[in-house]
């Protein structure tokens, strides 16, 4: 299948008093058609700013793409006026946010800031909008979608809120849609309704989705290949399942490590990765996850390695993966 | 219900009720209602146990932790610490027992106070209580510091300059400082970053085992609370529907909320994922000022029946050491 997107060597960095914020460090990758790629990460790590920078909603000042290309359907976003993006956000890619309270307009109703996106984009008159935002409320699960069109954000309940951010993502069909941490302010049982409404629809719209999160568990439910990202580099890149059962970056084998299951007891004590992430100002020269790493070696401190075909698919950015061949995280 | 007294309880809870007022109008405050935050939980936390405590946020679990050791007054009920009933406790006497019992909070950002350094912040508890000054305050500092996993060097230093997963070392410490025999953790690790939160749960673990204390365990993260309990009560909307030990409850949940709750918690692992059955629940928690009459799951249980909105189910042991409020295990 073609690529949707095509990233390569994306920088992005925040001029701030402290001194410049590397958050996203020459990144690549490509999305097809249709995909469900998972970026993972813990704050700060660059996943955020990454797929803002995509969408080109990196606030400047202080904020700069300084490099790379954003190829998506052939055209490099990054050489679009701000008239032309304008049109590419919305009607081809759209976002999802995590907290939904405060990306909705408190002071203007549901049914007001659906129709004004597909007013702009597709030129239709409040009725057919009126008659469409229903529809599209039903679609997402909104019971009494039409009666609800009139109602506030304050009205609706989290996980309503959500679903009517995602009804709004999906107004003028989008190819793809990136959904930052939606789920991340929500309980689990609303969290598991939002997946499988997420999930549901791109089977249903052949849409494409990056879907973004700290949470590995969403992950293995809803993607179907992943990026792992330390620090404004992507570390691993992988096919869902051959990232989980044969983990090659040692921050990925201390993630998955960390983390309990809710189907097996395990007994002993969890693997924790020691001390915390860089500073993203004053960034090491080597590979940033050194300091953590129990692999580490001498080069590991003076130079970063490259994102590495390990198999089919698979591709690695460390300089001792031979070491980590056949490792298990723990309890798995 | 659960046995009285020698039965190595170190806290009995019994019939617990925490109600909030909502009241209207602004010079004559009239009260119309009230907030069921807990309402009538009983139970028992054995010496030198963890007891988890799960449910989806506003179901009165943080409540509940604090009106147990007395940071709310209840509305009803007692809570006997050693046999002593300290609903009835006032002054001098309430505080003699805060040395025994003491409590970590959610946010590290939020429970420290910046303007005071961390050699202040741990200290405090001593000075208020006069269990040391002086030099022996600031050796006791150090030592609790040493003991959380922070440098003693940093004893001068302001909440500011620290991690979140560091902070909430500083916290541990603070609770740690009186040699309390019963710590409630109330979502302790929730607001860390993965990595991170492995390393607090391996330090409580080790704490616990160095120091024979006592956890009254809150938290959200199901898989988590799996793995650092022995026994696990989950509460909805102000009630405990189901308690039992931790690996019967996963294995065997009774209740059809718990059987919910633990259904839509992803489990980090595709080839599993993929296999699961979801019980996905329609709607929303309904309100706590006006739960639904009867069995307060009725609005969202998959499997009720006429009886659940009349009735409420009582708490009752189903099998040896678990414990249940469900109609349809009381009809078999």
């Amino acid at each position: 299948m073609a690529n949707l997107l095509e990233i390569r060597d994306l920088k992005t960095q925040f001029f701030t008093q402290d001194g410049v914020v590397h958050a996203v460090n020459g990144i690549s990758y490509d999305l097809q058609e249709g995909e469900c790629l998972g970026i993972v990460g813990e704050s700060g790590c660059g996943k955020s700013v990454s797929v803002l920078s995509v969408m080109r909603l990196i606030p400047d000042p202080p904020g700069k793409i300084v490099g790379g290309e954003i190829n998506f359907r052939g055209r490099n976003l990054r050489q679009l006026s701000e008239e032309e993006m304008r049109h590419v956000r919305g009607a081809e890619m759209a976002m999802v946010f995590q907290e939904p309270m405060t990306s909705l307009n408190p002071v203007l109703t549901i049914g007001f800031q659906i129709v004004e996106a597909l007013k702009l984009h597709q030129g239709m008159n409040t009725k057919e909008a009126r008659e469409r935002a229903a529809e599209l409320l039903a679609m997402v699960g909104i019971p009494q979608a039409a009666d609800r069109l009139d109602d506030y954000p304050h009205q609706f309940s989290g996980g309503m809120r959500q679903r009517v951010m995602i009804a709004m993502a999906l107004s003028c069909s989008p190819s793809l849609l990136i959904a930052d941490e939606p789920t991340t302010a929500l309980d689990v049982t609303i969290q598991a309704q939002i997946v499988d409404l997420v999930k549901r629809l791109r089977d249903k719209l052949g849409m494409a989705v990056i879907w973004i999160t700290h949470d590995l568990g969403v992950i293995a439910r809803l993607a179907e290949r992943v990026i792992v990202m330390y620090a404004g580099y992507i570390v691993e890149e992988a096919e869902v399942k051959e990232l989980y059962g044969y983990p090659r970056h040692p921050y990925t084998i201390g993630l998955l490590g960390s983390l309990p299951r809710l189907d097996v007891r395990i007994d002993a004590k969890l693997t924790s990765v020691r001390g915390q992430p860089p500073d993203l100002v004053y960034l090491p020269p080597g590979c940033p996850f050194a300091p953590r790493c129990d692999y580490s070696a001498e080069r590991c401190e003076s130079e970063m390695p490259s994102l590495e075909a390990v198999g089919v698919g698979h591709k690695v950015a460390c300089w001792e993966k031979d070491k980590t061949e056949g490792v298990r995280p723990y309890g798995r | 219900m659960v046995g009285n007294t020698g039965n190595g309880a170190l806290v009995q809870v019994r019939g617990l009720k925490k109600y909030f007022p909502i009241t209207r109008g602004v010079v004559f405050s009239r009260h119309v209602g009230d907030i069921k935050a807990v309402d009538d939980v009983s139970f028992d936390i054995y010496q030198g146990e963890t007891l988890g405590l799960v449910g989806e946020s506003g179901c009165g679990k943080t409540t509940a932790g604090r009106t147990i050791i007395q940071l709310y007054r209840p509305t009803a009920g007692e809570v006997y610490y050693d046999g002593q009933d300290l609903t009835r406790m006032r002054g001098n006497d309430l505080r003699h027992m805060r040395r025994r019992m003491q409590i970590i909070f959610q946010d590290p950002y939020a429970s420290l106070n910046p303007r005071l350094t961390v050699g202040s912040i741990v200290g405090e508890p001593l000075e208020i209580h006069r269990v040391a000054r002086g030099k022996e305050l600031r050796e006791r500092v150090e030592e609790l510091l040493q003991l959380v996993g922070l440098n003693p060097y940093f004893i001068n230093r302001y909440p500011h300059e620290f991690s979140g997963g560091q902070r909430q070392r500083i916290g541990v410490a603070r609770a740690l400082a009186l040699e309390p025999d019963f710590i409630v953790c109330d979502e302790p690790i929730s607001a860390l970053d993965v990595s991170i939160q492995a390393q607090i749960v391996n330090l409580l673990e080790e704490l616990q085992e160095k120091l024979g204390l006592t956890y009254l365990f809150i938290a959200h993260d199901l898989s988590m609370v799996r793995h650092i309990s022995d026994r696990v009560a989950v509460m909805y909307l102000g009630k405990i529907v189901e308690l039992s030990n931790s690996d019967e409850l996963y294995e065997n949940p009774l209740h059809p909320y718990t059987k919910a709750l633990l259904s839509a918690v992803p489990i980090p692992d595709p080839v599993v994922e993929e296999k699961r059955q979801r019980i996905i629940l329609e709607g929303d928690v309904p309100s706590p000022a006006n739960p639904p009459p009867g069995c307060n799951f009725n609005t969202r249980c998959p499997v009720v029946m006429d009886v659940c909105s009349e009735e409420e189910p009582k708490f009752v042991e189903i099998e040896p050491g678990h414990f249940c409020a469900c109609h349809l295990m009381q009809s078999q």
